[in-house]
């Protein structure tokens, strides 16, 4: 038993490990503007199509108003905008210094760079001569714009830094405590008392759910020094960050509690700390894009409470957006604590 | 009504009863002890009165109130001291008591009066905000018997109250528990499997061994159940070859036992027995080397219901030590 526990955790991390750094980046959500609608941006257009189709890096969806489309990629539902302004066939047949430009979202840098090379192959295969062409050539050229920031490393991975601080709370004083004192009888204390299931169960997850704000409030501060975020502490986006902190900390003590209600032995979480932490932090997003994963990788984070944790805290750590952009991971992080909290009730029993 | 009233209560772990069909009742005002040793079933049994397992057929009222159909109320009368140790050792005694003083819904006008008076009544008030952590064995354990009477309750269960304490702190908690029952109105349920913890606190004694029930009275009674109420060793130099029968034929003797050069004697009459066996003695020419005379004690209570001695199922690991193992 020990032996086969304490390979687990080797396997699984060999395998998300190796699967969760240096895939390709695909599936890219990028809006296309043409606010041209001449024969050559079509050219442009059928060319994007294509690698859309094939090599799948990205997937294009039609706007027709630039301001819709820049919204749309700060509230992080695209990874870029390529747009082709007013003119484009104007200036190519005239040859006018013709310009295309990709405005992206610069906060994941794998994401970004994968985008922009791409895009700026698309257009060199456009200036190629196609075999019939006669005309001169004239050379288009593609400006790329960030619409963020700067964004290092370290601040790219301070928000799983902080659902992982938020995690190691919840599992040491929350998971820990909660089997050691099982173990050592300290339930059987409580039982004897005439306090409901309810409240047993109410006191356990809030004690948990409270030190592990406590520890996600404190990693968040001294992340935030640590990574230089500019104008960290900023009151409305602090206040942010603290609903979603607490939230995270609701949804993963809940998730433990579930894990726990019917566990006794002292060794059990301690031989599932590992494994869990790697399940859920690698395929969450927090080290790298999640485009990159393998399907199987992608399930597991559809799943994953970090996946949604992790992206609201990048929303407003690196893009300081508002609640519009992470109403959904709001959503489904309260939807977790419902239903694990649900399941652990029916399945704590009152007695021994 | 009887504070305890236990009905043909049977608990089975699979397909290993750990429990068989066990009845007694427990008077008001009772200190009421069940012996045996680690797996003979008390700790089950007191588990199932207290609410913590539920029985696999037949029930109990406790304090009036079902077991199994209405555990709230045996909850709210009824005050626990587990086997393990459960005070929090981060707390200070009195917030150990104040925490569960809150769980009971003690009213707050009441909470304070009452948590002095039982640290005082465990001789504790000096060492009142200190951790438990810093507190002995013996200490805790007064501790634990303050937390269980912080509601007020009328029952007190308590499971090997002195299990794992020094020979000093053992007799403090005597003592207090004692002293606690001379002060208020309380029923007392205990399980031990120290003879002289049974002999010394209970007025009534339920000897339970691998789950059954095997005699049930005060001890002074189980003792004089029990044939032979004196025993004497002796050993001899010097003894003829029928030297055994002879004894057996003395006065008074029941039964004759040999031990290496000790001869066991089980007698009815200590006195008679001793004064016929040293006129037999010289009578013979017999020296007789050492001679021991003793009242009959509960550990022969127990080899006489249960066939063993006590020390010796002792040995057999139980479920109940692990915890006492994971605690050090």
């Amino acid at each position: 038993m020990l032996i086969v526990m304490s390979l687990i955790m080797p396997i699984v991390q060999l395998v998300v490990l190796g699967y969760a750094f240096g895939g390709t980046v695909k599936h890219l959500k990028v809006g296309v503007v043409d606010q041209d609608r001449g024969v050559p941006a079509v050219r442009l257009r059928a060319l994007a199509g294509a690698v859309a189709v094939n090599a799948r890096t990205f997937e294009l969806i039609e706007y027709h108003d630039v301001g819709v489309a820049v919204q749309a990629l700060r509230d992080g539902r695209l990874n870029g905008v390529l747009t082709i302004p007013p003119g484009f066939s104007r200036r190519v047949l005239a040859k006018d210094e013709p310009h295309v430009a990709l405005i992206e979202d610069n906060t994941d840098g794998f994401v970004s760079g994968t985008l922009a090379g791409t895009v700026a192959s698309l257009v060199g295969s456009y200036n190629l001569p196609a075999a019939s062409a006669q005309r001169v050539l004239t050379t288009t050229s593609l400006d790329v714009v960030e619409v963020y920031p700067y964004v290092p490393y370290i601040q790219y991975l301070l928000p799983g830094s902080i659902v992982m601080s938020i995690f190691m709370m919840v599992m040491i004083g929350g998971g820990i405590i909660f089997i050691d004192d099982k173990a050592r009888g300290l339930h059987e204390g409580y039982l004897v008392t005439p306090i409901s299931r309810l409240e047993l169960i109410l006191g356990f997850t809030i004690s948990g759910a409270i030190k592990a704000v406590l520890a996600g409030l404190v990693l968040m501060t001294i992340g935030m020094l640590i990574a230089g975020v500019p104008n960290p502490f900023e009151p409305l986006r602090m206040l942010r960050l603290l609903c979603v902190i607490l939230v995270t900390a609701m949804a993963l003590v809940s998730m433990m509690f579930l894990l726990m209600v019917r566990m006794n032995d002292p060794l059990l979480p301690r031989a599932m700390f590992g494994v869990l932490n790697t399940l859920l932090y690698f395929p969450s997003g927090a080290v790298y894009p999640q485009q990159a994963f393998p399907q199987w990788m992608r399930a597991i984070a559809i799943c994953d409470p970090f996946t949604y944790a992790v992206h609201a805290l990048k929303s407003l750590v690196l893009k300081n957006t508002g609640f519009g952009a992470i109403g959904f991971d709001l959503l489904y992080l309260i939807i977790f604590t419902a239903v694990s909290m649900t399941a652990a009730t029916l399945l704590f029993k009152r007695t021994l | 009504m009887n504070a305890i009233d236990v009905r043909a209560i049977t608990k089975r772990f699979g397909t290993f009863t750990a429990v068989n069909q066990i009845s007694f009742a427990v008077e008001r005002g009772e200190v009421f002890g069940l012996l045996g040793p680690n797996g003979a079933g008390k700790s089950t049994l007191i588990r199932m009165l207290t609410t913590l397992v539920l029985p696999t057929e037949g029930t109990a009222f406790v304090d009036g109130a079902d077991i199994v159909r209405d555990p709230n109320a045996v909850r709210r009368a009824i005050g626990v001291i587990p086997q393990a140790m459960t005070s929090d050792l981060e707390l200070s005694a009195e917030e150990n008591l104040l925490i569960f003083a809150k769980l009971y819904g003690v009213p707050r006008d009441k909470r304070k009066r009452l948590i002095a008076d039982l640290l005082a009544a465990v001789e504790l008030t000096q060492w009142a905000d200190k951790p438990v952590k810093q507190l002995s064995g013996g200490m805790r354990r007064r501790v634990e018997i303050a937390r269980g009477l912080v509601h007020e309750p009328r029952i007190f269960f308590l499971d090997e109250p002195t299990t794992g304490l020094d020979p000093v702190s053992r007799t403090a908690v005597w003592e207090m528990l004692r002293k606690i029952k001379s002060e208020r109105d309380l029923t007392i349920l205990l399980t031990t499997h120290y003879m002289d913890e049974a002999d010394k606190l209970c007025d009534r004694i339920a000897i339970v061994d691998h789950g059954e029930l095997k005699a049930l009275d005060s001890p002074m009674r189980l003792k004089a159940t029990v044939p032979g109420q004196n025993t004497l060793d002796a050993s001899f130099s010097g003894a003829p070859y029928d030297w055994r029968a002879r004894l057996e034929r003395l006065p008074g003797v029941e039964h004759v036992s040999e031990d290496g050069p000790v001869f066991r004697l089980t007698s009815n009459s200590g006195p008679a027995t001793t004064m016929a066996l040293m006129a037999a003695a010289s009578e013979a020419g017999v020296t007789v080397d050492s001679l021991g005379v003793q009242s009959t004690s509960l550990d022969d209570v127990f080899v006489h219901y249960t066939g063993h001695q006590l020390r010796d199922a002792l040995q057999e690991p139980s479920a109940a030590d692990r915890h006492i193992m994971l605690r050090r």
